[in-house]
Parts: C-alpha cells; sequence; structure tokens
C-alpha cells in the first residue's frame, strides 16, 4: 500500500528537474510523514545513494521520518513573536497535550505575533486563553 | 442586488478569524468577495463595502458585526469610514502594493481593471537590452538585503553563453518581522509573474522558478493555481515557471544554497564564484531576485524608469515595503520611499508599543539585522546612511521589543539561531555559533573576561565565514552588547 504510494509518487515527479524535494513533499503530505523504508526506492529511481536521500531528509526541519502521534502544532519562537509573550504560549501549548507542539521559526504572522499553525491552520493574536479554545 | 462585502482571504486575516466574518456575511444575505488584505493587520479581520466615497471599513470585526454592516447601519462601533481617508494609507508611497486588498487574487480582471499588465505590455514592445536599460535606470536594487543593482545583475545573465537560461525567484521570506512576499504571494500574484516574465525576456531565460518556504503553504497553493491561470491567459508566451516549495531550513534564503535545494540536495551553501549568473541552476546562468524586486519590476516598465527613480534618495531609489511587527500597537505594511526614518514608522504609523511601555530596542533587518537604539531612530532608511551606523535594511521587517526585553538574551538567540540554522559548510559559522552560545552563558554567568572573547569570535565570524548567515550573526550580537552593555551585567 505505502509501496504503491511511494511508487506513484515517484512515477508523478520523475521528469521533473531536480525531483527529490518534490518527492519528499508529496509524501510528506499524503502519509503525513517520510516512511525510512520509501529511501531506498527513491534513491533507486532517482540514481542517487541512500545516504544522498537520507543527508536530504535529515538535514531539512520540515521532514519527519516519524508520523505525528496528534495533530502538529507549531508555535514560532522567532523574535516578532517573543516579543509578543511567544515563551508564555509555548510553555501552555507544551502542557497542554493532545497535540504534538514543534518550534517553528516565522510563519509570517509577524503583524498578529504571537502566531501558531495547527496543520495548515493560522492563528494569530493568540493567548493561552484562544490556544484552549482552539484546541479544545 | 445583494450588498457586497469584501473580507480578506491573507493568511494574516485567517489568522484572526476572517473566514467565520465571511460565512457570518454570506449567512446575512451578502455577497461576499474574498480579497488581499490592505495590510493594516492591527484592524483585521476588516471588513469593506462599497460607497459613494469609495470603499468603507469596518473592523476589528467579529461574526457578530457582520448583520449590522450588511443591513447599511449609518453609526456601526467598528466604523472606520472611507478607506482612502486612513491617515495610515494616505501617508503612505505603494507601488508594489498598490492592489492591496483592492483585488481577488486570482482575478486577472480585477488585476488588470487595477493597473496590473500593463509593465508586461510594455516590456514585449520593447527589445530585450532596453529592458535591461530602463532596470538600470530606475536604479533597482535587491531588494533582499545585498542591495546589488538588478539591472547589471540581469545584463550579466543575457550576455552569459548558453540556450538554456533561468529565472530564480527568492521567496525564502525567512526572517521574524517580514511577510510581505507572503502577502504578495497570497494577495497579488500575478504582479510577480508579470516581474518574472518581465526578466525572462529581457535575459533570454525559458523556465522559471519561484522558492517558497514550506511554512507558507497558502502561498504556495495560491500562486500555484495563479500561474496556471495566468499560463492559461496566454502570460507566459516562451517561458514557464513552477513554484517549488523549501523545508524550513532559513540558510537557504542564501541564493546559492537555494540553488542546491531546488536541485534536490542540501541546502549548503556554494562558494563563489562562479556567480550564478554565469553558472547557476543546474549550471546554467541564472537570474536570482529577491521576490520584492522581481514585484518592483512590472511598475518601472509601465510607469518609466525615472518615475520609479524619482522615489527615495541618493542611490536607494524606489520605494521599500517596511513591514511592522512584535510589540506595537498598530503593526503592518508601510511601503514608502527609502529616506524614511524609523521614528516615523515607529510612532507615525506604529503607534508605539501595543504593551503601552517604552520602546527599548528595534531590530531592522531580520534575525542577523542590528538591534538600532534610540540615538538612530532619525537616520533615513537608505542602504547607505544604515551601513554608516552599522545596521542594515535586510528585506525591511522591523521587529519591536518593549522594555522588559532583556537584550543579553536575544544577543544568545541570535548565536543560538544560527548554530540551528548553520549549513555546516564553513568552520565559524558551524561552531562559532556553538561556541557564541557559551561564551554569552559564561559571560552573564559573571565572568567579565568573556566579553572580549565574544568581540574576538564575533570578528572571526564577520571576517571569515562563507555567506551571511555567520558573518552577520555578530550584528545582533554586538549592537545588543554595545548599546545595551547594563543587560549583560548581571
Amino acid at each position: 500500500m505505502t509501496q504503491d504510494i511511494v511508487s506513484s509518487t515517484i512515477a508523478r515527479h520523475q521528469g521533473q528537474e531536480g525531483p527529490l524535494l518534490p518527492i519528499l513533499h508529496e509524501l510528506q503530505h499524503t502519509l503525513g510523514y517520510i516512511p525510512r523504508e520509501a529511501l531506498p526506492q527513491i534513491a533507486q529511481a532517482l540514481n542517487l545513494s541512500r545516504a544522498e536521500v537520507h543527508g536530504v531528509v535529515s538535514y531539512y526541519h520540515h521532514f519527519r521520518t516519524e508520523k505525528p502521534t496528534a495533530p502538529v502544532l507549531q508555535v514560532c519562537r522567532a523574535e516578532s513573536c517573543q516579543a509578543m509573550g511567544a515563551d508564555r504560549l509555548w510553555d501552555h501549548a507544551q502542557a497542554h497535550g493532545g497535540c504534538q507542539v514543534e518550534a517553528v521559526y516565522c510563519l509570517g504572522l509577524c503583524a498578529s505575533s504571537p502566531a501558531a499553525m495547527l496543520g495548515e491552520e493560522p492563528l494569530g493574536r493568540l493567548t493561552p486563553e484562544k490556544l484552549d479554545e482552539v484546541l479544545g | 442586488m445583494n450588498r457586497r462585502l469584501y473580507v480578506p482571504e491573507d493568511s494574516g486575516a485567517l489568522a484572526v478569524g476572517a473566514d467565520a466574518v465571511a460565512r457570518a456575511a454570506e449567512a446575512a444575505g451578502a455577497e461576499v468577495w474574498r480579497t488581499s488584505s490592505r495590510g493594516l493587520f492591527w484592524l483585521e479581520p476588516l471588513v469593506e463595502v462599497d460607497s459613494a466615497e469609495g470603499r468603507v471599513g469596518y473592523g476589528p470585526c467579529t461574526p457578530a458585526d457582520v448583520a449590522a454592516i450588511v443591513a447599511g447601519t449609518p453609526d456601526h462601533p467598528k466604523a472606520l469610514g472611507p478607506m482612502d481617508t486612513l491617515p495610515y494609507l494616505q501617508r503612505q508611497q505603494r507601488l508594489t502594493f498598490a492592489r492591496a486588498g483592492l483585488t481577488r487574487p486570482l482575478s486577472i480582471a480585477d488585476y488588470e481593471a487595477h493597473g496590473g499588465g500593463a509593465g508586461l505590455r510594455a516590456a514585449r514592445a520593447m527589445a530585450p537590452e532596453a529592458i535591461i536599460q530602463a532596470i538600470v535606470d530606475s536604479g533597482l536594487r535587491g531588494r533582499g538585503g545585498a542591495a546589488f543593482p538588478a539591472g547589471i545583475k540581469w545584463r550579466t545573465v543575457a550576455q552569459a553563453a548558453g540556450e538554456l537560461k533561468y529565472v530564480v525567484c527568492n521567496g525564502d521570506e525567512g526572517d521574524s518581522g517580514t511577510y510581505a512576499d507572503r502577502m504578495l504571494l497570497e494577495g497579488d500574484p500575478f504582479l510577480l509573474i508579470e516581474g518574472m516574465a518581465i526578466a525572462a525576456r529581457a535575459v533570454g531565460a525559458s523556465r522559471g522558478y519561484v522558492y517558497v518556504r514550506s511554512e507558507y503553504p497558502r502561498s504556495v497553493e495560491i500562486f500555484g493555481r495563479a500561474i496556471e491561470v495566468a499560463r492559461a491567459a496566454g502570460w507566459l508566451d516562451g517561458f514557464d515557471m513552477e513554484v517549488r516549495m523549501g523545508a524550513g531550513s532559513y540558510v537557504c534564503g542564501e541564493e546559492t544554497a537555494m540553488l542546491e535545494s531546488l536541485e534536490g540536495r542540501r541546502g549548503v551553501v556554494r562558494a563563489k564564484p562562479p556567480l550564478p549568473a554565469i553558472a547557476g541552476l543546474f549550471g546554467r546562468p541564472t537570474v536570482i531576485n529577491n521576490l520584492l524586486t522581481l514585484a518592483a519590476v512590472p511598475t518601472i516598465l509601465a510607469e518609466g524608469p525615472a518615475y520609479y527613480r524619482d522615489f527615495g534618495v541618493g542611490r536607494s531609489t524606489g520605494t521599500m515595503p517596511f513591514q511592522l511587527a512584535g510589540n506595537l500597537r498598530f503593526p503592518g505594511l508601510v511601503e514608502r520611499a527609502f529616506g524614511v526614518t524609523l521614528r516615523e514608522l515607529l510612532f507615525d504609523f506604529g503607534g508605539g508599543t501595543a504593551s503601552g511601555r517604552p520602546v527599548k530596542a528595534v531590530q531592522v533587518g531580520g534575525p542577523l539585522g542590528s538591534y538600532v537604539p534610540e540615538e538612530h531612530w532619525d537616520v533615513p532608511l537608505d542602504y547607505e546612511a544604515y551601513a554608516v551606523v552599522g545596521a542594515v535594511l535586510g528585506h525591511g521587517g522591523l521587529v519591536v521589543h518593549d522594555d522588559t526585553a532583556d537584550m543579553a538574551r536575544l544577543a544568545r538567540y541570535a548565536m543560538a539561531f544560527c548554530a540551528q540554522e548553520s549549513c555546516g559548510k564553513c568552520t565559524p559559522c558551524r561552531i562559532g555559533s556553538t561556541r557564541g552560545v557559551e561564551v554569552i552563558d559564561k559571560l552573564l554567568a559573571g565572568d567579565e573576561r568573556q566579553e572580549s572573547l565574544l568581540r574576538d569570535l564575533c570578528d572571526t565570524m564577520k571576517h571569515a565565514s562563507l555567506c551571511a548567515m555567520g558573518s552577520m550573526t555578530p550584528l545582533p550580537v554586538l549592537s545588543a552588547l554595545n548599546h545595551y552593555p547594563e543587560d549583560f551585567r548581571r
């Protein structure tokens, strides 16, 4: 099943220039993560070594090789959000449970700091109370 | 005839509940047009309605406010009056952001009704060298921070040997406090497509890529759809382009690391030479411009280089979309000619801090930018004047901190951020940043001898790093240390 998804994803992008990142993005978008067992298959299709593919996957913060255990909440910890109390929000989110909290450095919502993103849903002007409301 | 309401669909508006407002408006019987954002983010969700005096605004709105707006209640508590009379907008010089808040992002008809497309039409009637000369004459410089003259770069690529050439747009807007690229990708995508099509014609490029951060999923999606619309409308004559997503690496905003990433490798910086203009993407001659640089191009072609050059001061010509962020009452997008001062942006536009406390420090130009103290708030914002005071404009973002900010902590953060985001290719950045965190920790633990060590380390990073990641991290660190020494002595 997963192998079929990997094969069809590779096939869709193989004709592109520099197809590796598009393949990895689509896999993560479809499955929620990039299964380690897919790496040899990708390497072979793109005529790369497994080490090269592993190196790319591990270099970029965005790519994950473990399935998320809960909805992913990215809390911005960059300067603009720091100036508006992001650290407090970070601590609150950590304590809340029910979501996988990850740090992110800027979501481009700096005029609505402090900000976060739940899945792909942008959240701005957050307070601990508002976060509770969103997370339920 | 239902009343029409304009409700922004920009991520900054969605983040504070614009979708719920739009749904409430539809439920109240209004026709809803989802537009880009004006960039007045403290007023989002900002709803607008047509009137005899142009569009009238209401904000910040909740779903409960909407029924009265649809019914046309004259003295609504959220009423802002005609948008064109708001000082925040009146005092701006919006060229790149001329359509912000006015148009539906994926409507070519809206885009053309508000002046879009004129630059590409003009360019198609010109010889490639004439287009390049117009960009040279306009004085346009790289808006990513390096401020290199765009026309000179284009000419280098145009003259480079090779059948296949590329245009690459750097939309890897990773600086905290910046969101102008995101607003354009989501709100006025045809402007960037137009700018890239003009660049491609000027240098003889047949393919283009727009590299956008993975933190901006909506930008990637909307811009991808805009490319399809533009292609179907015949805008991409002899040129094709696609959007590519980064993957959460800050250093991929450095042009050569971005090329590596586009080619499918780790985002490790390349040594220069060769310049990307000679051997760039896949070894071909490549124009790499910041998104805001390319977005300024259509205006220059449509209105003529002299029009654009007449904005600004000295060698900093044209306008800059400054992005106000952090601890401010009225954070938003302020496009102004170069030469405006930080004090004007902070107080005339930003209204001082959101917390009501005194402003302590302003970081201009992202995480690699200096903390600018009050003594420099009257220095005109232009590339040369800022270089004199040891600061940079970067991508035009400014992040405001009130007097509760701990500058030593922020200096430590700058080093820690560099350690996390360093690509690892050069030693001063890879190891220096980690040592920087350790030295600051020791300094804060009371070992005053560490200060000279920190300065030496910054000196090494500044002069010996391969790219701006390592060479500019000392800017926030040393500016914090120099202007706020009391925060480092506990």
